[in-house]
């Protein structure tokens, strides 16, 4: 294989994002995931919040970046077709303690240069969000919520779209300087580049090691969430999060673009990034938690539950400490380090990428790529459209005319076009990231075998082949008889 | 706009048997609209035997059984379509129907709902642990394997013993996968006592009860599950972990009546079955929606769900050619040890049978159903079983003025 100008090492939101960045300009670009699919870890594992940029220590990455996102985000929503609703959020306080907190946590969003910031009282708060428990809160109006999946999913396929290639299931093993750039073996192949960018997330120190910068401490903060049914949607116009420090937003109620309501997550610190197992004391103890600001949990609203794992760089004294963006030419020429991007991560992963563009132009000039196409053609969800739109997209393809997810009413349409998704990726999960077939309360009890004899048939791929998320999560052993 | 007198949403065993028995009422205007390639519903998947005994005096497999109400509303020539899911009923009965041919609205003056159920999944019980690929609920495990010639796994751990867990135990071991054991959190089966016989005594199978899974391993595959001993609030004891290696968790917890069409159609539904509230011609509290079958509430037979089809078609009949119904303000109300009663409401003008699930095992007791003081039926039982529905007819005769009804049980 030709050498490429950049090799990017991991797909999710940063990653992509930066491959974005980086094929606006005349690059041979490469991603290096080792998972089957874009956001299987951290992109896809979080609140879903595009953050307002307040609650970061004033003159850090963490806080320059949000806000920068955060700005950016219509125009990158419009763009790629992931859903974004700038709802706001608030976060609510009780004691005249709670009430200093938050004006400090204001100040220092307005020295941020975040916006629509403001202390309201009780009144207003009950308007906004009239089940959210408090005596006053801070109304952040800019902040929002997106779908994680779509939004790292939408960043990935427009790269590639621009000429970036995915190779998945290639985790990296070894890094080797040569005179011309970098020797990158993985559990598939080797791949050879100029540039180098670590934006491996949780695997961001052993990147970091394997290109000799060593050092770096990354600790695992794995939270967990609980999801509730969308007819709960309505009780949360907006996220509702308790007063929070610059290091934890706390357990919060987050309401997503498909209506559902998200809770969680705790913080508790892991160096296993592998186990997203959940407890059920911590289930007990988030239900518990959000109740005090949001009385309205029911066990017979549970879909289901899940964890994230966020890559944290501390210090020897275990402080979280800021994004670390560097190029460290004494050790690792033509290496762009990304170490500890952590939240607010998936609202700064378009500035991130623009900032490692900015680096590398500080060692070469970067030629433009005039045929760049920033519109990704996002797949249409029937279910969100008029009855007149309804009818004329079964006129145009009757393949919208057969409900396939009934729960999500996600059409054969819509999983046709996921399974022969840009990034070639074929797993169950991959097809319910891409149109939340198997995501409803029913939790694909009606669809999946549906989705899976499509994958077969469509693909024409073996059942024994067909993969739940990971390499090694096989669903079927094989045929019960011989056809 | 397409006028229809009945729409029945739902072709499986409920839907059927009511367009079946409103044909023989002369309501021909009726167009059953059914979400899957054919009709029969789960039936479909249900290949075993033991179906049909208390409606056609004979043994029939799942398709078997359907297969006579098939061939009734096929030789009727009652209309029905199939590849077709309603996206929407509005209060004011009209259906929205997706179909490869477009989207169709009708309006309805009757709309018979007849959903069935879905599974309770893992989600819902919040199981925790990993989520690896093998974890299933036994109709998916049914599915895969009955319709879709797929085999999910080979080494098995059942949480749950509801029947349809308990013939996927046999199911999976005729098929050469093997079934360690099945798990119940609650002291007592779930399922028919029949099943545990067929399905787990021939096949050596152990039940333990009062046991449940306490977390689930595995990143890809499951590779085990923690079982653990739980105390009389179902609290998992400390100390009683056990580790059991296995590649598949098939779950038999529970079946909730499939009611979002209701809900949006503004129609109230009740806390214990989770099906709407009706009275006795199986209205619901919105005029001219009925409900019948798992979508009401769910049954332990399909025999029963057949009947209480023919017996809706009755109110629908009348409700069709009558423009309406007579009232129904006499409350069923339940003692704890009841756990519901269908209807909820009834005239008190006619006979009607109660259908009711005892909320926990009792022995040599009496049902009595009583109004105001009066005693106007009862029921002696050797043995109640939560798994097991329960009849008691009352008679009209019995019944005096609009006093609410009370069912109670003497022990």
């Amino acid at each position: 294989m030709k050498p490429f100008d950049v090799l990017i090492i991991s797909g999710g939101a940063v990653g992509s994002a930066t491959a974005r960045e980086l094929s606006r300009y005349r690059l041979k670009i490469g991603v290096l995931e080792k998972n089957l699919d874009v956001c299987y870890e951290t992109s896809g594992r979080n609140s879903g919040v595009v953050h307002g940029g307040f609650a970061y220590d004033s003159g850090t990455w963490k806080a320059k970046l949000c806000v920068e996102g955060n700005q950016g985000m219509d125009q990158l929503a419009k763009e790629l077709g992931f859903s974004f609703k700038r709802c706001g959020k608030v976060l609510v306080g009780k004691s005249a303690e709670d009430r200093e907190s938050l004006k400090r946590t204001m100040a220092q969003g307005e020295k941020n240069g975040a916006t629509g910031l403001r202390l309201i009282e009780k009144e207003e708060l009950n308007r906004l969000v009239p089940a959210a428990v408090g005596e006053f809160a801070m109304f952040s109006e800019r902040s929002g919520i997106l779908d994680p999946f779509i939004y790292t999913i939408s960043l990935a396929e427009n790269a590639a779209q621009n000429g970036v290639r995915y190779f998945f299931d290639n985790e990296v093993t070894a890094i080797e300087q040569k005179e011309d750039g970098y020797e990158v073996t993985t559990t598939q192949g080797t791949y050879h580049s100029r540039w180098v960018v670590n934006a491996a997330g949780l695997g961001c120190g052993k990147i970091s090691d394997l290109l000799g910068i060593k050092g770096y401490r990354v600790i695992g903060s794995k939270g967990d969430y609980i999801i509730l049914d969308r007819r709960t949607g309505d009780l949360l116009p907006m996220p509702v999060y308790p007063v929070p420090s610059n290091t934890y937003m706390g357990i919060h109620v987050t309401n997503t673009t498909d209506g559902n309501v998200i809770i969680g997550p705790n913080a508790e610190n892991v160096t296993d990034f592998t186990y997203y197992g959940v407890p059920q004391e911590n289930m007990d103890y988030l239900a518990r938690s959000a109740s005090d600001i949001w009385p309205c949990i029911k066990k017979g609203d549970y879909i289901r539950n899940y964890s994230g794992i966020l890559p944290k760089w501390v210090d020897e004294n275990g402080v979280i400490q800021d994004f670390k963006i560097e190029i460290r030419p004494e050790i690792a020429p033509n290496a762009v380090n990304l170490v500890g991007i952590e939240s607010p991560g998936l609202t700064a992963a378009v500035p991130i990428g623009r900032q490692v563009v900015r680096m590398i132009q500080e060692y070469e000039k970067l030629e433009e790529n005039a045929d760049f196409n920033p519109v990704r053609k996002a797949i249409i969800r029937f279910e969100e459209q008029d009855d007149e739109t309804k009818a004329r997209l079964i006129k145009e393809n009757p393949d919208y005319g057969e409900v396939v997810c009934r729960c999500e009413k996600v059409t054969k349409a819509e999983i046709l076009e996921a399974i022969h998704n840009p990034l070639g990726v074929h797993t169950m999960t991959g097809i319910k990231y891409r149109t939340r077939s198997m995501m409803g309360r029913c939790q694909g009890g009606y669809c999946q075998m549906r989705v899976a004899k499509m994958i077969e048939d469509e693909l024409g791929i073996p059942e024994t082949e067909i993969r739940y998320a990971r390499q090694n999560s096989w669903i079927f052993t094989g045929k019960v008889r011989e056809e | 706009m397409e006028k229809r007198d009945v729409v029945i949403i739902g072709g499986g065993p409920a839907g059927l048997a009511a367009a079946a028995e409103l044909h023989a009422k002369g309501i021909h205007d009726v167009l059953i609209v059914e979400r899957e390639k054919t009709l029969g519903g789960i039936l479909r998947q249900c290949i075993h035997d033991g179906f049909g005994l208390t409606r056609f005096g004979t043994t029939l497999s799942g398709p078997e059984y359907a297969e006579r109400f098939i061939r009734e509303v096929m030789d009727k020539g009652i209309p029905f379509i199939r590849n077709a899911t309603v996206l929407n009923v509005s209060r004011d009965k009209v259906v929205t129907i997706a179909s490869e041919d477009g989207l169709r609205k009708i309006q309805a003056r009757a709309v018979i709902l007849t959903m069935g159920c879905r599974e309770r999944t893992r989600g819902a019980l919040g199981i925790p642990g990993e989520r690896p690929a093998g974890v299933f609920t036994a109709g998916v495990a049914q599915a895969y394997i009955n319709l879709y010639n797929r085999m999910p796994g080979k080494e098995i751990v059942i949480l749950g013993s509801g029947d349809i867990g308990m013939i996927m135990a046999r199911r999976l071991t005729l098929e050469g996968a093997h079934v360690q054991a099945v798990f119940e959190i609650q002291p007592i089966p779930s399922g028919l006592p029949r099943n545990i016989e067929q399905c787990l005594n021939d096949y050596g199978i152990p039940l333990y009860l009062s046991h449940t899974i306490t977390s689930i391993h595995g990143n890809e595959r499951v590779t085990g599950v923690t079982i653990s001993e739980v105390d009389d609030h179902l609290q998992p004891i400390p100390g009683t972990e056990k580790e059991y290696s296995c590649d598949t968790v098939i779950l038999s917890v529970g079946l909730i009546p499939e009611n979002e069409l209701s809900i949006d159609a503004g129609i109230s539904l009740d806390p214990r079955t989770r099906g709407a509230v009706v009275d006795e011609y199986f209205q619901t509290d919105q005029e001219g929606f009925f409900a019948a079958g798992n979508v009401l509430h769910v049954h332990d037979l399909v025999d029963f769900v057949s009947l209480e089809a023919e017996k809706l078609a009755d109110g629908v009949a009348e409700y069709v050619k009558n423009g309406s119904l007579p009232e129904c303000p006499v409350a069923v109300h339940t003692s704890p040890d009841i756990n519901h009663t269908v209807p909820q409401k009834i005239s008190g003008k006619q006979d009607v049978d109660l259908t009711m699930r005892v909320s926990k095992k009792l022995e040599n007791c009496v049902i009595v159903v009583r109004q105001g003081d009066q005693v106007v039926a009862e029921k002696r039982m050797k043995k109640a079983l939560p798994a097991e529905m329960i009849r008691i007819p009352v008679k009209k005769e019995m019944l005096t003025g609009n006093t609410e009804i009370e069912v109670s049980v003497l022990c």
